[in-house]
């Protein structure tokens, strides 16, 4: 009987989507983008939820953001977790990793858990941190990367992903957060139907006065970074766009390859 | 004090690229700040690697303790912790690898010292330090600045900097400090490395290669592209979510976490063009992308870029393939 934590995030998908920045310059746009769980976040509660169905006890997902954010905690209930709470208040705007982690520990250190997992990063902001942050402050130890978990009485030993195709064996003793990594195993389909019943189940949400913790601890000013600017990178290379249709196209490609005796 | 430090990476026996590439813009910086740097690195049997860090820093520290033969962030935070309050720092960098995701974060939370992580840029202006590092996936950079603390802390990203020896090495002083671990750790042991599968297909080796990433859409979707791969006498590699989803092994993988690839030609197909993957193709010759996203970054590294759906390109591009190779042989 494991009781795991999850803690997960509502994110913008932007892989194929077109971006625009603000005019402030600080935020892209939102509208017109679609969200759900951050991609990493996805394995970590498939994992969970397969731990619990082999070894039994329970999983509660948590999240800091808005109301929209129901959305993705729906289908972590859908999936097979147990509980959400949903941590939501507007001085959160503009946390980074560090902040999220303290508003995180204020709810987590009152929760009963043998395991904690989190996504390696977010899709959006990509800082791989709140998950060692929180643990610091549990004062549990941690693993980041985590490509594989195997539970014995007391302890995990886990698979962490180094670089090149390079794996380590590390041993952790329980209560230990693990940071996990995309490819950990392949999340189950969540269906419609699955996901309205999930809507009968509490989504418990607590603000910055329940969580106990000040103003100044969160948001902007309870954060390591602050972001000035937000712009287009550069170009390293100067790409030419070739124009036309499919066929114009792949006979411009060919030319370009036999050019180069690629073909 | 006020130096620039840079904590040091190896594995099995090697100093790895990324610490070079640290202390070479952490030189540029302390030069700046006309301050030293120091060069700090933990392990065991390791006092001959040191030298080779003195041509960058005025100072190399060396832990020696078997506790330190493999990293283990643990033990590594608990050397780091009080070092570091010793020496104070004003900018401490760490790598933003495997290894460094696992340390700087919460040994930044120990000490109360602001860390900015995956880093492409650190500068200061002023006594504030500024960083440039990006979102969503490579396709937004962001400038940002750090709180005001007593040091800052970075993790920086691979090859976002290229090691230069100065020329004029510095030749530093290398001082053996004794190491503070009294105690087996223990909530965390480093068992052994996993190294991977001896694959069929090496990637590395090829001339061309196709790659694909999520925009292929459907396993169902690889044949007809391995058809042309074959016809261009490329090998087909592919992107980290591919791989996630069991659609091709991970011998094929392009990226940090997955292989590094200097081909002739690289035709990325469906690619968006995450760091990860960009690490692994950018010194390719020529790079041809196709991707419906004109926004995508991989076409910020490509030679020559289509905005169309590879669906229709792929099987127009195989037919004039057919035809010219047709005619040759008549």
């Amino acid at each position: 009987m494991l009781d795991i934590i999850v803690c997960v995030k509502h994110v913008p998908l932007t892989s194929e989507a077109e971006l625009k920045i603000e005019a402030n310059g600080r935020k892209i746009e939102k509208t017109g983008l679609v969200f759900d769980i951050n991609e990493w976040d996805d394995y970590a509660v498939e994992e969970a939820v397969r731990i619990k169905e082999k070894l039994g006890g329970t999983v509660t997902v948590i999240t800091v953001g808005d109301e929209d954010s129901d959305n993705t905690l729906r289908k972590c209930l859908a999936r097979g977790a147990d509980k959400a709470i949903r941590l939501t208040d507007p001085k959160f705007e503009g946390s980074d990793g560090y902040a999220v982690a303290k508003i995180l520990y204020n709810v987590v250190k009152n929760l009963r858990y043998d395991l904690i997992l989190t996504g390696f990063q977010a899709g959006d902001d990509g800082y791989s941190m709140v998950g060692p942050i929180l643990a610091e402050m549990l004062q549990v130890p941690h693993a980041t990367l985590v490509k594989k978990i195997e539970l014995d009485a007391g302890t995990a030993r886990v698979n962490r992903e180094l670089e090149g195709g390079l794996e380590e064996v590390v041993e952790v003793r329980l209560p230990a957060l693990f940071a996990v990594q995309t490819g950990i195993n392949v999340p189950r389909y969540v269906s419609r139907m699955g996901i309205r019943k999930a809507l009968q189940k509490e989504i418990k949400v607590m603000n910055l006065a329940e969580i106990g913790l000040k103003e100044e601890e969160v948001g902007e000013a309870g954060s390591w970074l602050k972001i000035e600017k937000l712009y287009v990178p550069p170009l390293e290379k100067q790409v030419k766009f070739l124009k036309g249709g499919p066929e114009e196209v792949a006979a411009q490609i060919v030319e370009i390859l036999k050019s180069k005796g690629m073909l | 004090m006020t130096s620039i430090l840079v904590v040091a990476e190896h594995r099995l026996g090697q100093i790895r690229d990324i610490t070079y590439e640290m202390l070479t813009k952490g030189r540029e910086i302390a030069e700046k700040l006309n301050t030293e740097q120091i060069a700090v690195i933990l392990g065991r049997n390791i006092k001959e690697k040191a030298k080779r860090l003195s041509e960058y820093a005025e100072k190399v520290l060396v832990f020696e303790d078997e506790k330190l033969e493999n990293f283990n962030s643990d033990a590594y935070q608990k050397v780091l912790m009080n070092f570091l309050r010793e020496e104070k720092p004003i900018l401490t960098m760490i790598g933003h690898t495997s290894y460094g995701v696992e340390l700087a974060p919460r040994l930044a939370a120990s000490l109360n010292i602001p860390l900015a992580t995956d880093c492409i840029d650190i500068f200061f202006e002023g006594e504030n330090l500024t960083v440039i590092r990006q979102m969503y996936g490579g396709k937004v950079n962001v400038r940002a600045t750090l709180k005001k603390g007593s040091g800052y802390m970075v993790t920086v990203r691979q090859a976002a900097f290229t090691a230069k020896k100065p020329l004029q090495p510095i030749n530093g002083e290398i001082i053996e400090k004794r190491s503070p671990l009294a105690e087996e750790i223990t909530l965390k042991r480093f068992i052994e490395y996993v190294l991977p599968a001896a694959g069929g297909v090496d990637i590395t080796a090829a001339e061309k290669i196709v790659a694909i990433g999520r925009g292929v859409k459907d396993q169902a979707n690889i044949p007809v592209i391995e058809e042309f791969a074959n016809l261009l006498g490329a090998a087909l590699a592919c992107t980290r979510p591919v791989v996630d989803k069991g659609w091709l092994p991970s011998e094929r993988q392009v990226g940090s976490s997955g292989k590094i690839v200097k081909p002739k030609l690289y035709i990325a197909l469906g690619i968006s063009g995450a760091f990860q993957h960009i690490v692994g193709m950018k010194n390719s010759d020529l790079t041809i992308a196709i991707n419906k996203d004109p926004n995508a970054p991989i076409f910020g590294y490509s030679d020559y870029g289509i905005v169309d759906d590879l669906f229709k390109v792929v099987p127009a591009l195989k037919k004039k393939i057919v035809e010219l190779k047709g005619q040759k042989t008549v």
